[in-house]
């Protein structure tokens, strides 16, 4: 019988089943931020066991709320700024070189086709992107991570999503999950690994991949998973090309983690995109979506474009295309937070920078920020925003506020018009 | 051993996620007890207040599906913790909540369709209380003058952290 690529990792992987169906994992990565690792230090540290199983498999970011708001956020940073000196992890990002984790890590190189991969944050699933198992859990399992690089999990069933056909001009990945999540509901795959697959995914670039398999967890998802391939070996060859001769070598190597043809699943959709248009989400749960046509005309206060979906080059480019020339409405404020720091500087370098500004989007550094209603674009009571991010829930980006989500494209052309608008009458 | 139940809190609501568990901006907070005034903060429901005595009395909350689901936060489970609640009663739960609440040594409890009428039909009462053996997975809720016995079940392994007190003393000693 064949494997799932959630099945060959945990195969790979476990080191003990304590009880039947349950797995305790080796784990390849624990990524940690400041919003959910420094309670698990000062559990470790009161614990009298403030040791790490090694330190190069730890990655650290401040990235929720930088440079610090207030004294607590400052407390947060400094806590794990700490302990990642105290343990020497070499891969730590501070202020200057910090960025939004699940956008910053894939940057890096760390994460692998094969990879167990485990943090405090809900959308750890993004890194499946590159055929790993990516999960988010939360500070007490993060905190056994920390200290004996092992996590407990069922083994999962995986939903196969063969997604067919083409997409059509100013339909995007975003739009894509939106519709996804919309047709399973957001507990459509809990305990589930959402494997993404068909020749759409095929040719999707690694950061649309990435916007794919980060809203996983929106509909209950352990992991989203994407099959690496060609496409997986380019993103990662600066940094894997000092252990395969070449290309194919690697290639080979890495599609060893692909879902067999027959392997079993959960369930299998099959989903033709070619009719699907932009869509956006209209309540506080992001199964409730609609066409862009359906919304058009209701009226935004905010236009943020950013965080771990959709605030990576690829995204910004395509927002760029749209503003070029043009001014956003003068009833929105536009902000616009690049994911990391290479994107920033990327974007710079290509002018797109002097875009956005041009027209009328402030552009904040890298950092989750209003995502999570903490910084940089927090809402007032009543406010609506229209949002590349991942989640509406009520209060979201503050309290009070309503959060429209959609695609960048879809968000580019909302500022401009300064009601929901449709990104194809301006592609 | 830690005793489970008591007072019982309903939620008639499904997809309840960890922002109106305990919202976003109080993740600045460095320790669990600081959390204690913000539990279930924006939960707009019928009839519930989180203010409340009954919010602030209960020791077991009932619900319906995908419970918890959204952000990682242990804090949703935390926050339950020092407001003195042992255990959430649900149709599901979202993974990475549940999987929270054993590795705090608190119980999530899957109840069957039938369990969870069950458990509902004393919602109009004032005086619920529901009582939890978790060893022997049997429970008693009564309230409104009545009084009924039932089963649940917990995977071996859930059971296991509960009885341990949480993940990291398991770990730590077995791995
Ligand atoms: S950008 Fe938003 S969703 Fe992504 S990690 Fe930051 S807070 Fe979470």
């Amino acid at each position: 019988m064949g494997m799932t690529t959630a099945e060959k990792i945990f195969a790979s992987h476990v080191i003990d089943e304590p009880f039947p169906g349950t797995r305790v994992l080796r784990l390849d990565v624990v990524m940690c931020h400041e919003i959910t690792t420094p309670i698990a230090i000062a559990d470790l540290m009161a614990r009298g066991k403030d040791r790490v199983f090694d330190t190069s498999r730890i990655k650290a970011v401040i990235d929720h709320v930088t440079p610090s708001k207030d004294t607590k956020t400052a407390t947060q940073a400094k806590i794990l700024r700490e302990w990642a000196h105290r343990h020497d992890i070499k891969d730590f990002f501070d202020v200057g070189a910090n960025g939004v984790c699940h956008a910053l890590f894939p940057e890096k190189g760390f994460i692998r086709p094969g990879y167990t991969v485990i943090m405090g944050d809900s959308h750890t699933c993004t890194h499946g992107a590159f055929g790993a198992f990516a999960a988010g859990v939360g500070t007490t399992d993060l905190e056994v991570g920390i200290l004996k690089g092992v996590c407990a999990f069922r083994e999962p069933k995986s939903i196969r999503f063969n997604l067919t056909g083409t997409l059509q001009k100013g339909v995007y990945a975003k739009d894509v999950i939106l519709h996804v999540i919309s047709l399973i509901s957001v507990n459509g795959a809990t305990d589930r690994v959402m494997e993404f697959g068909g020749t759409v995914v095929d040719s999707m670039s690694m950061e649309s991949r990435m916007t794919l398999c980060n809203m996983a967890i929106e509909a209950g998802g352990t992991s989203g998973i994407c099959m690496p391939d060609m496409t997986t070996v380019e993103y990662l060859w600066p940094f894997i090309s000092g252990e395969y001769a070449t290309k194919e070598a690697a290639l080979a190597d890495f599609t060893r983690w692909c879902s067999d043809a027959d392997a079993v699943y959960d369930n299998v959709m099959n989903i033709d995109v070619t009719t699907l248009e932009p869509v956006v989400t209209y309540g506080y749960k992001p199964d409730l979506v609609k066409t862009v046509v359906e919304m058009a005309g209701t009226p935004v206060d905010q236009v943020y474009i950013g965080s771990c979906t959709n605030g990576r080059l690829e995204d910004l480019r395509i927002v760029a295309a749209i503003l070029k020339g043009r001014k956003i409405a003068p009833t929105v404020r536009g902000i616009l937070s690049p994911a990391t720091p290479q994107v920033y500087k990327d974007a710079l370098s290509e002018g797109l920078m002097e875009i956005f500004m041009d027209a009328g989007f402030c552009v904040t550094n890298p950092t989750c920020g209003a995502c999570l209603g903490m910084s940089s674009g927090v809402l007032a009571e009543g406010e609506a925003c229209a949002s590349t991010t991942n989640r509406n829930f009520r209060g979201r980006m503050g309290k009070g506020g309503m959060v429209h989500l959609m695609s960048p494209a879809t968000a580019a052309a909302t500022a401009m018009e300064g009601v929901i608008a449709d990104p194809r009458n301006y592609l | 051993m830690k005793t489970f139940g008591g007072p019982a809190l309903f939620l008639d609501r499904s997809d309840i996620n960890t922002d109106e568990i305990i919202p976003a901006k109080y993740l600045t907070e460095i320790t669990k007890e600081d959390l204690k005034p913000y539990i279930l903060e924006d939960l707009k429901l019928s009839g519930f207040d989180p203010k409340s005595e009954k919010c602030r009395t209960a020791r077991v909350i009932v619900s319906r599906d995908n419970f918890g689901c959204g952000s990682s936060r242990e804090h949703a489970p935390w926050v339950f913790e020092v407001n003195g609640i042992t255990a959430v009663i649900a149709g599901s739960f979202a993974r990475i909540f549940r999987q929270n609440m054993f590795n705090c040594g608190m119980a999530a409890i899957e109840a069957s369709p039938e369990l969870l009428e069950l458990l509902f039909s004393f919602a109009g009462a004032d005086d619920v209380v529901i009582d939890l053996d978790i060893s022997l997975q049997t429970g008693v809720v009564r309230g409104g003058g009545r009084r009924e016995r039932f089963v649940f079940e917990l995977a071996p392994f859930d059971q296991a952290l509960v009885t341990a007190g949480g993940w990291v003393d398991y770990a730590d000693g077995k791995y």
